[in-house]
């Protein structure tokens, strides 16, 4: 039979891995409808009729997060035929807490126990038995790490969809709650299906507002529920939502007190409580933070990032172009389709996918980080100061990803439940240097200041100022205003990452990034190398009668006040918002010097007729902050879910760009 | 009456009474912080904010604003 098997469970449950290990490689990942929620589904290894679906990882079904009502939704309308919960046994009491939420949807449910090396690793006893006879359900020990016990799961929630069977036990409350609770299953027996009744009750009861409009109760109804609430919350001295939560956690501690037994502890020193110690300790946490930071950067983006660098151009040009372009013309291929094909598609391609090894590493020790622990250590070290400026702990993520590479940086924001800090994160990450920056900043600096040490660095803490100082000035307009967002997090025991689990991580991250190079960059390269080469009457002529050309003397007046006036660095400009590392190969073709790297004798010599070193550092400056490539607006667009605030994000970052090369040129000039 | 902000570091306290509604004082609900529980407080971060609460067998944190809204039992 064709099941639709729902796969629930908190954050680090092991979710994922287990769905990995069930569904194999054939998944697919996109949104939930209407919300940047991921949503990945994908097809049972051992019956592809059965398609499971992961639900975001949450630890209760409230109305206050897009996850969780993401997840209920689809729990009540999508109906999968079986939940596999997928519970974290070292984190047996957290963990129920969704459990007995999920149980009330009425859908025949199977607990995995998963993580139990590890309990039993502890020396800590789970009496499963006792814990499915609590639940009436099946609960079977699972390792995604070894595999343990995921067949058995498969088999059990199979069965279990097929018979509909839901001898499920659902948490008891107090007598004076329970006796609240009938009474609004009485008032709305007819309005909800009777295998949702209870579920109904407690959420009209918890005065979800979510629930309340999806019912549309008269009036009538809805004022006698409301007497009940008072009249129970008076009683019980609490309010609606507290009592039942409380409630909730007295039951699941009865469950656990018949089922877990703890090893005694002497003292808590786990080995986990051993590193947090050094890690967070009051004076090494930043010392330690900074040099790991380092330590990576050096690895990837320097060190052994450069040296792929090499292999890659070797790649593109003398393996790849220029066997084509024999090809091509062994075969008569006219001028103009070759240069197109070699110079405009694989030239422009091979630039941005230069960048693909060093972003690679970086994302491998980015996801070593995150899998490991450390990451939620990072934000829980960083909130006080992101706090300042209006972000939380947690847009620290997206912005160290934003080394990389913006889109995936872009991407990451996700994890920030607040839509305000989300929003926020999003337009700030792309003031940080991204990877494609590095070679625009490389060839100013190698023209105009290759004896400054500091002017590269610069870019970075310009950067960083400038996020510090939108951040606050954003903050204090009405887009922004509000309260602080809720740091509330968990902070995971540190474990040993798995090499696989690491490297899908950093494989999810480093796909947008090729996605891009082969789709938008390759259509937007071909289209810039036919505007530089044509004119207006569509014949073959030097770049500098080019359509680019005579677009870029149109623009360059507004950046006269910049210090770069002139068109070619409009059109450097413009390509650079197709992709930034572009803007090197554009100048080299504007100049007349052809395809080159940055550190091109011809192009150095153009290049420093063409700008001073001011105006150079104002280029830089302007390149640090406009608006980002075409797949990082792309990205801004579908994480913001709305072309009104994508647009804000466009105009903010170009303006800030706008402002501050201006200032630094004007204020310059009064010094050179 | 003492919050769990005012609560030393090393500590473990029983949780009275949350105050205040809505989206965080859920969260910290749902996160297992509720009436009658314990709670140790593990650290404080370097920069003085956050907090590290042990809290049903794990560790969780927060700042120390909504620490102040979590009432203690003496």
């Amino acid at each position: 039979m064709a099941f639709r098997i729902a796969l629930a469970g908190n954050p680090n449950s092991g979710k994922t891995s287990i769905f990995n290990e069930l569904t194999g490689s054939t998944q697919y990942v996109g949104n939930w409808p209407g919300v940047t929620v991921e949503k990945k589904e994908g097809y049972l290894k051992s019956d592809k009729r059965c398609m499971i679906v992961d639900l975001p990882g949450i630890y209760s079904l409230s109305p206050y997060t897009l996850e969780e009502v993401v997840t209920r939704d689809y729990l009540l309308d999508g109906k999968p035929d079986v939940i596999i919960n997928i519970v974290d046994a070292t984190n047996l009491e957290r963990n129920l807490y969704l459990t007995t939420q999920l149980m009330e949807t009425g859908i025949p449910m199977v607990l995995a126990l998963n993580m139990i090396d590890v309990v039993h690793k502890s020396g800590d006893t789970i009496d499963t038995r006792a814990l499915s006879q609590s639940l009436g359900c099946p609960v079977i020990e699972t390792s995604a790490v070894t595999g343990v016990g995921l067949k058995e799961v498969v088999q059990k929630a199979l069965a279990y969809a097929e018979s509909g069977n839901t001898g499920l036990l659902q948490a008891g409350f107090s007598k004076t709650t329970e006796k609240a609770l009938s009474s609004l299953t009485e008032l709305i027996a007819d309005s909800v299906p009777p295998e949702l009744l209870r579920w109904y009750a407690i959420k009209l009861f918890e005065q979800d507002e979510k629930v309340m409009n999806r019912l549309k109760l008269p009036a009538t109804v809805l004022s006698e529920i409301q007497a009940h609430i008072k009249r129970t919350e008076t009683e019980m001295d609490d309010s609606a939502e507290s009592i039942i939560t409380n409630e909730r956690y007295n039951h699941i501690t009865h469950i656990t007190a018949r089922c877990l037994v703890r090893k005694a502890r002497i003292g808590n020193t786990t080995i986990s409580d051993k590193i947090d110690r050094v890690v967070t300790n009051r004076w090494l946490a930043l010392p330690l933070f900074f040099f790991a930071m380092w330590a990576v950067y050096y690895v990837s983006i320097q060190s052994l990032g450069d040296v792929t660098i090499g292999w890659v151009e070797w790649i593109f040009n003398d393996l790849i172009g220029a066997n084509i372009a024999r090809a091509l013309g062994s075969i008569g291929t006219s001028a103009w389709l070759t240069g197109l094909v070699v110079e405009g598609i694989i030239g422009g391609v091979g630039a941005v996918i230069t960048f693909v090894p060093q972003m690679m590493i970086l994302f491998f020790f980015l996801a070593l980080m995150e899998d490991c622990g450390y990451m939620a250590r990072v934000a829980f070290i960083m909130d006080r100061i992101f706090r300042k400026f209006g972000l939380s702990g947690k847009s620290f993520i997206p912005m160290l990803i934003g080394t990389g590479c913006s889109v995936p940086a872009i991407m990451a924001s996700r994890t920030i439940e607040n839509l305000r800090d989300r929003r926020m994160t999003i337009m700030l990450t792309p003031f940080i240097p991204c990877g494609a920056k590095l070679p625009v900043f490389a060839l100013f600096v190698g023209v105009f200041f290759p004896n400054n040490t500091f002017v590269g660095p610069s870019m970075y803490l310009i950067g960083i100022l400038a996020i510090i100082v939108s951040g606050i000035l954003l903050k204090r307009t009405r887009l922004f205003a509000g309260d602080p967002a809720p740091f509330v997090m968990e902070l995971p025991s540190y474990h040993m990452p798995r090499l696989k689990g690491v490297l899908i991580h950093m494989w999810d991250r480093g796909k947008a990034f090729i996605k891009k190079a082969s789709t938008i960059i390759a259509v937007a390269s071909a289209g810039i190398w036919i505007l530089q080469s044509t004119s207006w009457g569509f014949q073959m002529v030097e770049p500098d009668a080019s359509i680019l050309a005579s677009m870029g003397r149109i623009l360059a007046p507004v950046f006269r006040p910049l210090g770069f006036g002139f068109w070619e660095a409009a059109v450097a400009t413009i390509t650079g918002l197709l992709a930034k590392e572009t803007i090197v190969a554009t100048l080299g073709i504007l100049v007349g010097v052809g395809e080159v790297t940055e550190n091109d004798p011809n192009l150095i010599l153009r290049i420093s007729q063409l700008f001073t070193p001011l105006s150079a550092y104002a280029f830089m400056i302007f390149t640090l902050f406009a608006a980002p490539c075409a797949a990082a607006i792309g990205a801004t667009r579908r994480e913001m879910q709305s072309a009104r605030w994508t647009w804000i994000a466009i105009l903010f970052q170009t303006g800030i760009a706008y402002l501050a090369a201006l200032l630094v040129f004007q204020i310059g000039s009064l010094f050179v | 009456m003492r919050t769990l902000k005012q609560v030393q570091l090393g500590e473990t306290v029983v949780v009275r009474k949350i105050n205040g509604e809505g989206a965080t004082m859920r969260r910290i609900m749902d996160m297992g912080i509720t009436k009658g529980c314990q709670v140790t407080i593990r650290k404080v971060a370097p920069l003085g904010d956050p907090i590290e609460v042990t809290v049903r067998g794990y560790e969780l944190s927060l700042r120390k604003a909504d620490a102040d809204n979590i009432l203690i039992q003496e």
